[in-house]
């Protein structure tokens, strides 16, 4: 009896160590980046990782797939570098007004979507998505094709100078580990049962009795800030915002990034952004576009490969073993 | 001069007529949208990659080889046909077990695969296509000018869109179709093959699809990103109008075309969003669509 007990403590240990493990790992990585590679690059996989991280809460733990997230992320963008250059705010209330500004914008076309379901929800997305697309592109804060140049970094908390590109570094990934922690915070919680429930079966999360439409518009009211996280945070790496942070293209690279690096895993976006990051920097300077390549590898992980990197991983033996429980949506 | 609303007739009726084309081609593509959908229950984000295709091998054969108008008007349509026919024998039928969301996430790759391609070979810009002899020049309507090829391609799209619902609405293979989409697995056990039935479905939406590019090729300018400009339009057409119906996806189309023309007239600025507009009021007083049974 005791033996069984002791057993299956340490079953249940193995996976907790292996996964702490790996998280320090990560972590410790994620910090010594600086010293192998170009920050920018780096902050550019952050920002990116983040916005897929925040998109992959609505797609991979609610089951709604949105096409319109780019307005979030670009519009966040479009406010914290208005505030930080116009209106002369302090980086860390920038980033705010971004966060305030993509929530707002969240609840307004989160309200409109949630009226339908499925395939319907993704077009109303991309709908309302491209109107904000065509408001941007005449409206004059955003200053049309130019976009807003040249935005400021500013001092953190007016200390830490951010125009040095370590500091901005370890400010990003601050920021960025926060993001995730708070969407870890999200998806094991209660809340967060509930919003895995309807995506199982929303059917049934209704007729137990849940309000499922408030928990959907907060769901997509919560991965709109976050995606604002990430677009206000883009805008100060690179000290601009244009029109194609908030075009359809960016919305559907961010569905690229988490289908390839794993639907309803919570890293699993990062290494999807990381890949296609890598994959942008390495055609840009190539006449070969990118959107063939990106399309291709759609099309391929769609087929073959929908668990994604992580996921792939996680249903590995080597995953199985090291107590990664996976269950995905197919 | 005749007033309409303090503004000029001519204004008026040049901006009505401006939007009963670009109605025609919403029409077209949300009523091969909605065949799709009806039978496979993907929605095909490639239509506006077909749409633009369809344009292009009408550019290119005549560029190429000569070969018109006229007979374009017959090829790119069959050709893109085809070749969506086996783009869903090979590929997109391994997806419909799946989640309705995976065929829209494959068309959408395979919508970025061909527009990036075409992009790489031919470059952003557009190409002029020459109006077909036969439809050039225009008629004095005595209120207005009517340039013939414009009549045409109003009165053409009509024709298609009311032969392809009499098709689907009064023959056998429409009834096939039909009884395809309310329950396939019985339809397949009265020894009717539906997989093939897919396959024709998929290759007469994406054909429709071109057969609107062709059209649509000596009145806009043949670009590879003419597709997805009006791919997104033709998406809220579609909420709008319900997928439930072939008729309401058509009629929607008319409507919602029209409606953008007069929004240029009286409030330009907002000609460009007035469709997701009515989009975002049909869904606070409609859900289902104009003509949507499925809620």
């Amino acid at each position: 009896m005791t033996l069984t007990f002791e057993l299956q403590k340490q079953k249940e240990r193995t996976p907790v160590v292996a996964q702490t493990v790996f998280l320090g790992l990560g972590l410790v990585l994620l910090l010594l980046a600086p010293l192998f590679f170009y920050p920018v690059f780096l902050m550019k996989i952050l920002c990116f990782a983040l916005f897929a991280c925040a998109f992959n809460l609505l797609l991979g733990y609610t089951g709604l797939l949105s096409f319109g997230h780019a307005a979030f992320f670009g519009g966040a963008a479009y406010f914290t570098a208005h505030a930080v250059k116009e209106w002369g705010v302090p980086p860390e209330l920038g980033i705010l007004v971004g966060v305030v500004g993509a929530a707002l914008l969240g609840a307004v076309i989160g309200f409109f979507a949630i009226r339908r379901q499925g395939i319907y929800f993704a077009m109303i997305t991309l709908a309302l998505a491209q109107m904000f697309y065509f408001f941007c592109l005449q409206a004059e804060f955003t200053h049309g094709e130019d976009g807003i140049q040249s935005v400021p970094r500013g001092h953190l908390f007016g200390l830490l100078d951010l125009s040095q590109s370590s500091n901005m570094y370890y400010f990003v990934l601050a920021i960025f580990v926060i993001g995730i922690a708070i969407i870890w915070r999200i998806i094991n919680s209660p809340f967060g049962m509930i919003l895995k429930s309807i995506r199982e079966n929303e059917t049934r999360a209704i007729s137990l009795g849940y309000s499922v439409r408030n928990y959907k518009l907060a769901a997509f009211v919560m991965s709109a800030a976050l995606t604002g996280l990430a677009g206000g945070l883009k805008a100060l790496v690179f000290q601009f915002a244009t029109l194609t942070d908030v075009g359809w293209q960016m919305s559907g690279e961010v569905i690229l990034m988490t289908l390839l690096g794993g639907i309803g895993t919570l890293i699993g976006p990062l290494f999807g952004a990381a890949l296609v990051v890598t994959l942008q920097n390495y055609l840009a300077t190539s006449e070969f576009p990118v959107t063939i390549i990106t399309g291709v590898v759609f099309m391929a992980c769609v087929l073959l490969f929908r668990r994604g990197i992580v996921g792939e991983f996680y249903n590995s033996r080597l995953g199985r073993r090291l107590g990664f429980e996976h269950r995905q949506k197919h | 001069m005749t007033m309409i609303f303090g503004i000029p007739l001519q204004a008026f009726l040049g901006q009505l007529l401006i939007g009963l084309i670009n109605g025609s081609f919403y029409a077209l593509l949300s009523l091969g949208l909605a065949i799709i959908f009806g039978l496979l229950r993907v929605i095909n984000f490639a239509h506006g990659a077909q749409y633009m295709l369809g344009a292009f091998i009408a550019w290119l054969l005549l560029a190429h080889f000569g070969i018109g108008y006229w007979p374009a008007l017959i090829l790119a349509p069959l050709l893109v046909g085809l070749l969506g026919a086996a783009i869903e024998r090979t590929m997109l039928r391994r997806l419909y077990s799946l989640d309705p969301l995976y065929g829209l996430l494959f068309t959408f790759g395979l919508a970025l695969t061909v527009e990036g391609t075409f992009r790489y070979l031919y470059g952003a810009s557009g190409q002029p296509y020459a109006t077909p002899a036969l439809l050039t020049g225009g008629a004095n309507l005595g209120f207005m000018f009517l340039p013939v090829y414009r009549g045409w391609a109003i009165v053409f799209s009509l024709i298609v869109c009311i032969g392809t619902w009499l098709v689907i609405e009064k023959t056998k293979l429409g009834s096939y179709l039909r009884a395809a989409t309310e329950n396939p697995v019985l339809v397949q056990s009265f020894g009717i093959n539906v997989p093939f039935l897919l396959t024709l479905t998929y290759g007469l939406g994406a054909a429709l699809a071109a057969l609107a590019g062709v059209l649509a090729a000596p009145i806009y300018q043949v670009s590879p990103l003419m597709g997805s400009n009006i791919i997104i339009v033709v998406f809220a057409v579609v909420v709008v109008g319900g997928m439930g119906s072939i008729m309401g996806a058509i009629v929607t189309g008319y409507l919602l075309g029209v409606a953008e023309g007069l929004t240029k007239v009286f409030y330009p600025e907002a000609s460009n969003i007035v469709i997701f507009v009515i989009m975002a009021i049909v869904l606070l007083l409609r859900p289902a669509g104009l003509f949507g049974r499925d809620a």
